[in-house]
């Protein structure tokens, strides 16, 4: 036991420091990285205490797609460096101390509820990491989530669909000038609107588009 | 060393709960480190959920830990939508100049 205590101080660590960086750090960019650190860190503690799937799903999800999103918007909208001339402004310091005491009183309200609590005593063993050793967790997950949690499964995903539908729809931007091919258009086309018939004089001549 | 318990992991929680609190009261630079700021608060949830999920021996936890990482990622795509629609039209996503609403 006394390597989860180690692992589990390593890791913490690594965790409750990256996440000072991510709000300290005068560049965006080195802010996702210390983002990605922070992830990665907590899934391996999420690993070590025994829920393998939720760790490797945060893997999965926040350091392969949503902090990529980050990086991808950062390095986009060239917002990188903008952090350096504020924070010399002297004027931007005024709302640092009413900040600190806010999450300081957080901070205290958190310990006192945490420290307060009376806990059940087999909470405070590691013995209560008791494992159903013959199925794994991912597979318990499943046992769960597909049975009684099956609509809010499918609710989520119809979340996801709604997400993605609304970023496509917010970023999307018409451009004049470019021609495009519209197959609303093409389709509902007839041969009224497409086709005319004229009566042409004979030995003349047509003239077309007038 | 002590034996890591349940009140050590909802500490850890706390404080990167406080952390990302403190993040959002304190930027000035610009609404992506903002919105890091509610990423590291969810973050902070999940550990607590986990870890209670973990110690009572009980899998909801971790079903609605699942939930919130579904909500999270949808929010942080939307979010990122939105300054990116907010820079292309005002040029700027710095807190201090994001005033239009005078408040």
């Amino acid at each position: 036991m006394i390597a989860h205590s180690l692992f589990f101080y390593f890791f913490s660590f690594i965790a409750i420091v990256s996440s000072v960086m991510v709000i300290s750090s005068k560049n965006t960019v080195h802010s996702v990285f210390f983002l990605i650190l922070d992830f990665i860190s907590i899934s391996c503690l999420f690993i070590m205490v025994g829920a393998e799937f939720l760790g490797m799903i945060m893997l999965i999800v926040y350091v392969g797609a949503v902090a990529v999103l980050f990086l991808f918007v950062v390095m986009m909208l060239n917002v990188a460096q903008q952090g350096k001339e504020l924070f010399e402004n002297i004027n931007t310091y005024s709302h640092l101390p009413i900040g600190l005491i806010v999450g300081l009183i957080i901070f205290f309200e958190l310990i006192i509820v945490v420290s307060g609590w009376k806990y059940k005593p087999e909470l405070f063993s590691i013995d209560s990491l008791s494992l159903n050793q013959n199925i794994t967790n991912t597979h318990s997950i499943g046992n769960v989530l597909y049975t009684d949690y099956i609509h809010l499964f499918q609710l989520s995903g119809m979340i996801l669909l709604v997400a993605m539908i609304g970023a496509i729809v917010l970023t999307f931007k018409k451009k004049s000038g470019i021609k495009r091919q519209s197959y609303i258009e093409q389709i509902s086309r007839e041969k009224k609107s497409g086709v005319s018939l004229v009566e042409v004089e004979r030995n003349v001549g047509v003239k077309i588009d007038e | 060393m002590n034996e890591i318990n349940l009140i050590h992991y909802l500490t850890l929680g706390a404080i990167i709960f406080t952390i990302g609190i403190v993040g959002i009261f304190l930027n000035r630079k610009n609404l992506i480190v903002i919105l890091m700021s509610i990423e590291l608060l969810l973050l902070a949830v999940n550990i607590n959920l986990v870890s209670f999920s973990i110690f009572l021996n009980d899998l909801n936890g971790q079903i609605f830990t699942l939930f919130i990482l579904t909500v999270a990622a949808a929010e942080a795509a939307i979010g990122l939508a939105i300054i990116v629609v907010y820079y292309r039209n005002s040029g700027t996503i710095r807190v201090q100049e994001i005033d239009s609403l005078k408040g």
